[in-house]
């Protein structure tokens, strides 16, 4: 990221001042240096809240999301609880984005007050990897709860907005204090290595390993940035695009975007 | 004539009738001679049994003796068990798998319930709150618990409903009629507190705290939870056992009794933990004018052996988050808290099942997914609208809820085979899995069911069946 040094020595001063008596925690890195590069301390902080929703048309149902979700909480330690209102998740997809389903205890409340419930229950119990929370609405209260909650214990939180209607696709959504927020949107897949002619007989193009458009929409203590990455693999670890990785200027740096400043 | 099953009632016996004439109207009936004392016996058994509802159950022989039914206070135990609906629903079900037809319903209030369970047609009934004056007023008067002989007297004056008896002035009926019928009729509605004496289990690990004076702050009533539940450690680890179920009785001074009930996934006499747990629940606690006495009970111990642990000083073990399963089972019941484990099928909506959260870990036999499997899968196959060349070609396009897709980029088919071993209707049973992606980069996971040439194999119609990421 581009600063000064002295503004370098006051983020570390401000950082100090927040952090009053609460532990640091530290970060998780994604081992895409484009990501870490822009995320304050080199990776998503643990420890803290984070917001995922998803972009496009909403058709997906929020499968995207979920699946970066789950590949962040496959790079934590420990168990993880997963809280939601209706199961709709396929365990076997989870264990291809690298979170082994016998980590996963899912929480299924009866509404998303519970399920905020629980995950503040989860957050506050420190023995989790990671917990993850879906619901359509978190009020700027909760999100202050579960920030707090997550401070405390050194867990990092991941809260997945579910969309009810496909008409909001363009809001950004209500204030929160999540540290950072997320949007996924599904690209086509990536092309695959195959020459032309061996496979001319199919009738259409067979499909590469998923590509999103990540997009941090907000991130406190940096800036909002946009990456075009490989999904999750196994290991639960993103991957910049091969072709893109040349490219030094779309993607040695995440492009870095004007918004908002946005209080919560 | 005591009791009679349905069979009899409906040869046109009625309870009431001599022997004599009930066997000469049916011959060949059988006959058994009746026992009271085994059938109480048996009642009280079942009340026991019960406990798993609520903490506070009773023989219910407020109708007179003898007793036939069980009274249950359930507020707030209902949604651990999937509502009150699915409570009544499986008290009903157990109480049949073991021939006894039983009829349950829940109200307001103590005297409502006896009047619903025992005059409703349907097996459960769960009238909503605040309902139930209406259709007690509906009933006839023999719902009320009145004394012998007295519904035919009122209804030799006219009286045909409750509801005709509550519309008129209170004084002369009493009058005539003595307090006993004013106070079934404030019970019925709920005017008057009905308290009942909880049956216990003969073996129980119980501590009690009595108060000189009645105590009603939150944080007297956490202290003293602390003090007893350290109590009730102690004497389970005389025994050694461990608490599976912990009930928390309030005794008011106005005789209603609140309750408070923890579960936990294993035996435990951990004192900080279970306080931890009882405690979350004070807030529930009503203490009226005071409380005069609590008991914390252990209505379900199982062994509990001290064990020494295994810990290699090298890595930093796993932390336990048993804890945290109980405090969330608490509070949302235990049957929301689960894993998803592998289950060894090719058919996708059978691939994987609850198990308990705490469960032991699986033998591990079940082999990975080989292909790429969607990370929401609709609980019901959406069906779409395809054009789509036969017999293994994917769709150029399919249309899903109005909306158009086209189809850029596929792959398939995957061929999961219907489990003709398991189920005779999947015996020729085929559905062909194609992953597609359309122009924006959305990824579903749909099948045609049939393998696109012989219709016995499916309907040859297409489903969306789950999104990729």
């Amino acid at each position: 990221m581009r600063m000064s040094p002295a503004l370098d020595r006051l983020r570390v001063e401000i950082r100090r001042i927040e952090a009053g008596e609460r532990r640091e925690a530290g970060v998780l890195p994604f081992g895409v240096e484009a990501i870490d590069r822009v995320l304050p301390g080199g990776g998503l902080a643990l420890g803290a809240l984070h917001e995922v929703t998803e972009g496009g048309t909403g058709a997906l149902d929020g499968a995207a999301a979920a699946l970066f979700a789950a590949g962040i909480a496959a790079r934590t330690k420990g168990k993880v609880l997963w809280c939601i209102t209706r199961q709709d998740l396929f365990a076997q997809a989870l264990a291809q984005a690298g979170l082994d389903p016998a980590r996963v205890i899912f929480a299924e409340a009866g509404d998303e007050k519970g399920v905020l419930a629980c995950i503040e229950e989860g957050l506050r119990h420190g023995g989790l990897g990671a917990a993850v929370a879906e619901t359509a609405r978190m009020p700027l209260a909760a999100s202050r709860r579960l920030q707090l909650a997550a401070e405390s214990s050194g867990t990092v939180g991941l809260v997945l907005r579910r969309r009810r209607r496909s008409t909001d696709a363009a809001d950004t959504g209500p204030p929160s204090a999540a540290a950072t927020r997320w949007r996924i949107t599904a690209l086509p897949s990536s092309p695959l290595p195959v020459p032309g002619n061996s496979f001319s007989s199919l009738p259409v193009p067979g499909i590469g390993r998923s590509r999103w458009h990540v997009e941090l929409m907000r991130c406190r203590g940096g800036e909002g940035a946009d990456f075009e990455v490989e999904a999750c693999d196994a290991q639960g670890r993103l991957a910049v695009p091969s072709e893109l990785a040349d490219r030094q200027a779309e993607a040695g740096r995440g492009q870095i975007r004007d918004l908002p400043i946005r209080v919560a | 004539m005591v009791a009679l099953d349905a069979a009899a009632a409906a040869a046109g016996l009625r309870i009431g009738m001599p022997a004599a004439q009930a066997q000469a109207t049916v011959p060949g009936l059988a006959l058994r001679p009746a026992e009271p004392q085994a059938d109480a016996e048996a009642l009280e058994r079942l009340a026991v049994r019960a406990l798993r509802y609520s903490p506070l159950v009773a023989v219910d022989a407020s109708g007179g003796l003898p007793a036939d039914g069980l009274v249950l206070e359930t507020t707030g135990a209902a949604h651990l068990h999937g509502g009150e609906e699915a409570m009544l629903a499986d008290m009903v079900a157990r109480l049949a798998r073991i021939g006894i037809t039983a009829r349950a319903a829940a109200a307001d209030h103590l005297g409502a319930a006896h009047a619903f369970a025992r005059r409703c047609a349907r097996p459960t009934l769960v009238v909503a709150p605040g309902e139930s004056r209406a259709l007690l007023e509906a009933l006839p008067l023999a719902a009320l618990r009145l004394p012998a002989g007295m519904p035919a007297a009122l209804h030799r004056l006219g009286f045909e409903t409750i509801g005709d008896l509550a519309r008129r002035p209170r004084a002369p009926l009493i009058l005539r009629f003595g307090p006993e019928l004013g106070r079934r009729l404030d019970q019925a509605f709920g005017h008057v507190p009905e308290p009942f004496e909880p049956v216990r289990p003969v073996d129980l690990v119980e501590v009690k705290q009595g108060f000189m004076e009645p105590i009603g702050a939150p944080e007297t009533l956490a202290r003293y939870t602390e003090k007893l539940t350290l109590a009730l450690c102690a004497a389970l680890e005389a025994k050694g056992l461990g608490a599976r179920r912990l009930d928390l009785l309030f005794h008011r001074v106005d005789d209603r009794i609140e309750a408070v009930r923890i579960g936990t996934a294993t035996p435990q006499r951990d004192p900080a933990r279970l306080t931890r747990l009882l405690c979350a629940k004070l807030e529930t606690v009503a203490p009226g004018f005071g409380i005069e006495e609590m008991r914390l009970a252990a209505t379900l111990a199982e062994p509990l052996a001290n064990r020494q642990s295994v810990s290699s000083l090298a890595e930093e073990p796993e932390a336990d988050v048993a804890d945290l399963v109980d405090t969330l089972s608490n509070r949302i019941g235990e049957r929301n808290i689960y894993r998803l484990e592998a289950v060894e099928s090719d058919v996708p909506e059978r691939a994987q099942r609850r198990v308990a959260a705490l469960a032991e870990e699986g033998r591990r036999s079940v082999p990975p997914a080989r292909w790429p499997r969607p990370a929401r899968l609709l609980p019901v196959p959406d069906p779409i609208d395809t054009i789509a060349l036969l017999p293994d070609h994917p769709p150029v396009g399919f249309t899903w809820k109005g909306v158009r897709h086209r189809v850029k980029r596929a792959d398939g088919p995957e061929r999961v085979f219907g489990e003709w071993w398991k189920r005779d209707a999947e015996t020729a049973a085929v559905r062909d899995y194609f992953r597609v992606e359309n122009e924006a980069g959305e990824r579903f996971w749909i099948y045609r069911a049939g393998d696109g040439a012989d219709p016995a194999t499916g309907s040859h119609r297409w489903f969306l069946h789950g999104f990729f990421a």
